[in-house]
């Protein structure tokens, strides 16, 4: 049942021997240490799994290992590049767009799969792209900012 | 009497005797010198979540201290946690200001019970008005310790002496200094504090008053910040649980087989209590999945639908809560009378992170990592549960991934600790979202009676008000009535005995069901009157407060008066939680064909006392609004025969982006008085002030939340 699968994971390669039938989510948390991927529903309802697959943010809860084979993954952890935090996790603290944090790497991971399609995105387009990632705490309002704050900063240059 | 000399022994304190874990005298040791102060707050300030409440007595020694070690480092040990709310960042703040050192210098330490002095919980907006006073009290105490010990050393008067980034300075003499880590090097002074200091005056703040980013968002923003479920200990085990199907539901039959043969997969069992642990995640839940049980149903008769009826036949005494006056002559002296029922069904809690622990048992200790808003009673049930002794039993609780009431019942807790028993490694349960909607504590189902009557001038003339199961927060009459009486029908603790599930604490316990009721029923009265809603309340209040928040709204908002129904759709409502006043208008669009109701925008209001952290209250506030859209429109648990049918985002809708109203919020500028609780008041008014724009848009009264599209188009049939 145990298959080899190869991916990219965070910039590097990855192998891993596993049943690829396995929840992509709890293969990135368990066996690969990556807890920044949050689980909230299981059934792709939240977003607080969220990662990038090939720059499409994606729901690791309703993917499976093999699925991800010869793709790109990054996770909130392979955001940051050299210590530098990525535009839109830097425009989430500065936007203080959270409270416990628990939606926010699932938010951050959104966002910048949001703005990877759509660099300028008017507040319709910020909205309809984060509707179906979900918040409790309800940060909503300055996680708007953040996503706006971040394209223009992405744009400036970066 | 001011006592300041107070040695720990002299206060019947032992430092073997401890109210949490580890022994008092090793922590202490392990701490080193420096000043410590210990803070009796109960004696201060009359504590809402008192111990003797949670059934612990009080202890006989303190319940927070404060640490100024050698090198000047101020740490605060609280049993308090941190869920989204910010006292991580706001209580560091705090101290700053009143000892008069560099933020920097201020650490914080929560929720650990080995280290942490006891605590009862973080709820009811308390951490900043009762907790916080008190640390800060702790920290005026440490001042006067320092101040008396550089007066001695530098030979100057306490009074000659000034404080600026933790140096002590003569102001007749700026030479003649001395700073706080110097003072402290090679001390170790123990202080009780039993008498409240003076403490610093508010002008001088330099902290306090400031905003502040959340100090824990890099972590958080990184991935980096370590919930329960983060944690990952040698050998441990990923534990699914056999649940039942409905409430009442007993085991019949099971068939483990299946199971028994997975490999990686074990099944522990405890007669009833059947686990499936697997170091995979993904084995234990494929495993659980294959387990076949039976189960007989004793089908529970009460649902969604009847709930209320249900409530209002469970207790018909009630007890009088509250009187002024005389009703009967009320309602003589009445030209019109008023008489409404309003209702509410079960809310659930829904923090994103569901219920989590990690267990381990190591040298006769057990550990326990938990998503709890109450390490400390967690404690207590383990020492209960596990029969074992309470400094063999630490709790320690990591960020919280939401709260909000819920997080107050630690089921997920004792399973993992009996798992890591029952297996000898260390067990992770985190509950799937479906066992967390099963398992909640919701909010209670509820029904409100109001009767109540104006005169001509459009003064209340009497309010009778009857609340059942919803207890009395928020049910404080407000408006001046000459005649009053308040009865609750079973306090919302007794409410389990009535309910088929449990109950508890959901974000501002029951004000939004009080308040809703009496803001939609002064709302009623004012459009009957013929009065603008605003003049009405304004008419019939004498509370300073609430007058100046509904002012400060109605300016922020650029109300204009007009009798409702207008046709314009704004509403108004106001109301107080956990000392805190609010006042909301709120301007509504409502689709009379679907029923659909958008909230375009909202101003809030809201005097808090000193505000420590004016950013960290806004973002409360705007949580509070956002939230209680939830409340408003969709969230009502729906079930039928003792299962519940709610179990996950898709059968239970949460507040979107989508459904953001424009937002005003202005908080009262407040400095020379007592800060309030923030984390909670701004929800309580969101159910009225939309009810009342509905009406004013469409003359369609609700008496009833969630205001779904089907119920809004059935009271605009019924107008
Ligand atoms: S956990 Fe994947 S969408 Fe909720
Ligand atoms: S910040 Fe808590 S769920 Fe979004």
């Amino acid at each position: 049942m145990e298959k080899k699968i190869s991916f990219v994971l965070n910039g590097k390669r990855t192998e891993l021997l596993i049943d690829p039938t396995e929840t992509l989510l709890w293969v990135l948390r368990n066996q690969l240490g990556l807890t920044g991927t949050k689980y909230g529903c299981g059934i792709g309802y939240c977003g607080a799994c969220t990662v990038l697959i090939d720059n499409e943010p994606v729901r690791s809860c309703s993917l499976s290992a093999g699925e991800v084979a010869d793709k790109k993954v990054i996770t909130i952890e392979g955001l940051a590049k050299n210590g530098k935090l990525h535009p839109v996790q830097k425009a989430f603290a500065e936007n203080d767009a959270l409270q416990c944090g628990f939606c926010t790497p699932g938010m951050i991971m959104n966002a910048v799969g949001l703005l990877n399609k759509k660099p300028s995105p008017t507040n319709d387009e910020i909205i309809s792209g984060m509707e179906d990632n979900l918040c409790r705490c309800a940060a909503h309002k300055r996680i708007i900012q953040a996503v706006h704050d971040a394209a223009i900063e992405m744009k400036g240059g970066k | 009497m001011k006592k300041r000399q107070n040695k720990i022994s002299d206060t019947g304190f032992s430092p073997e005797s401890s109210s949490s874990g580890m022994k008092r005298r090793d922590f202490f040791k392990l701490l080193g010198g420096g000043i410590m102060i210990f803070v009796q707050p109960w004696k201060m300030i009359d504590l809402i979540d008192s111990p003797a409440e949670q059934g612990r007595s009080l202890p006989k020694d303190y319940n927070a201290f404060l640490h100024i070690a050698e090198d000047g480092t101020v740490t605060c040990y609280t049993g308090k946690i941190e869920m989204g709310q910010g006292i991580i960042t706001s209580l560091p703040v705090m101290m700053a200001d009143e000892l008069n050192v560099p933020l920097e210098k201020v650490k914080i330490i929560m929720g650990d019970t080995d280290l942490c002095p006891w605590d009862a919980g973080t709820y009811g907006s308390q951490s900043t008005q009762s907790f916080g006073q008190s640390m800060r009290a702790a920290a005026a105490e440490a001042k006067v310790v320092l101040l008396e010990q550089a007066s001695a050393q530098l030979g100057v008067p306490v009074s000659q002496l000034d404080v600026r980034n933790g140096i002590i300075t003569d102001t007749k003499d700026p030479k003649k200094a001395i700073s706080y880590s110097q003072l402290t090097k090679g001390k170790r002074i123990e202080k009780f504090l039993d008498v409240k200091p003076a403490m610093e005056d508010f002008t001088k703040f330099n902290y306090i008053g400031k905003s502040y980013k959340h100090s824990d968002a890099n972590l958080k923003v990184t991935g980096q910040a370590k919930y329960t479920g983060d944690h990952k200990l040698p050998g441990m085990l990923f534990a699914r649980i056999l649940r039942p199907p409905a409430y009442g539901a007993k085991l019949k039959s099971v068939d483990l087989s299946a199971v028994e043969k997975l490999p990686g997969v074990k099944v522990v069992r405890d007669s009833d209590f059947i686990a499936v642990v697997s170091e995979n995640r993904n084995k234990s839940d494929d495993a659980i999945s294959k387990v076949k049980a039976e189960f007989t149903i004793d089908e529970i008769k009460v649902n969604d639908r009847n709930i209320n009826e249900f409530l209002l036949r469970s207790d018909t005494t009630g007890n009088v809560v509250r009187t002024a006056g005389d009703i009967e002559t009320g309602r003589k002296n009445s030209d019109k009378i008023f008489e409404s029922v309003f209702y509410d069904g079960f809310l659930a809690h829904c923090p994103i992170e569901t219920h989590t622990a990690l267990a381990n048992i190591e040298n006769g200790k057990l550990t326990v990592w938990a998503s709890t808003q109450t390490p400390f009673p967690l404690q207590d049930r383990l020492v209960r549960e596990m029969a074992m002794s309470r400094e063999t039993v630490r709790v320690i609780t990591p960020f919280l991934g939401g709260g909000f009431g819920g997080k107050s019942a630690v089921e997920q807790a004792v399973e993992a600790a009996r798992l890591a028993k029952l297996t000898g490694k260390p067990v992770m349960v985190a509950w799937t979202r479906e066992e967390e909607f099963f398992y909640d504590t919701f909010h209670t189902a509820s029904v409100v009676r109001v009767n109540s009557g104006i005169d001509n001038s459009g003064k209340i003339t009497f309010w009778d008000y009857n609340v059942y199961y919803a207890g009395t927060r928020g049910a404080e009459t407000i408006y001046d009535v000459p005649n009053a009486k308040t009865i609750s029908f079973s306090k919302s603790r007794n409410a389990a005995a009535a309910h088929p599930f449990s109950t508890g604490p959901w974000r501002a316990p029951n004000a939004n069901t009080n308040t809703f009721a009496r803001e939609v029923q002064i709302d009623i009265m004012a459009s009957k009157a013929g009065i603008d809603a605003l003049e009405f309340r304004l008419k019939n209040l004498k509370d300073e407060k609430m007058i100046d928040c509904l002012k400060a709204v109605a300016d922020k908002f650029g109300y204009v008066p007009a009798k409702s129904p207008s046709g314009r759709g704004i509403g108004i409502a106001c109301g107080s939680d956990a000392g805190t006043w609010v006042a909301h208008i709120a301007e509504v669009k409502v689709d009379e064909t679907t029923g659909k109701v958008n909230v375009i925008r909202i101003a809030v209001a809201q005097d808090m006392g000193l505000c420590i952290n004016p950013e960290g209250a806004l973002i409360q506030m705007e949580g509070c609004i956002t939230m209680g859209l939830g409340y408003t429109f969709t969230e009502e648990v729906k079930f039928e025969g003792g299962n519940i049918l709610s179990k996950n985002f898709d059968t239970y809708q949460i507040p979107r982006f989508s459904w953001l109203p424009k937002m005003d919020c202005v908080i009262l500028d407040r400095k020379d008085k007592p800060p309030r609780g923030g984390g909670e008041p701004a929800i309580v008014a969101m159910g009225a002030v939309v009810a009342n724009a509905i009406f004013d848009a469409t003359g369609a009264r609700l008496y009833r939340y969630p205001m779904t599209p089907e119920r809004v188009i059935e009271a605009i049939k019924k107008k």
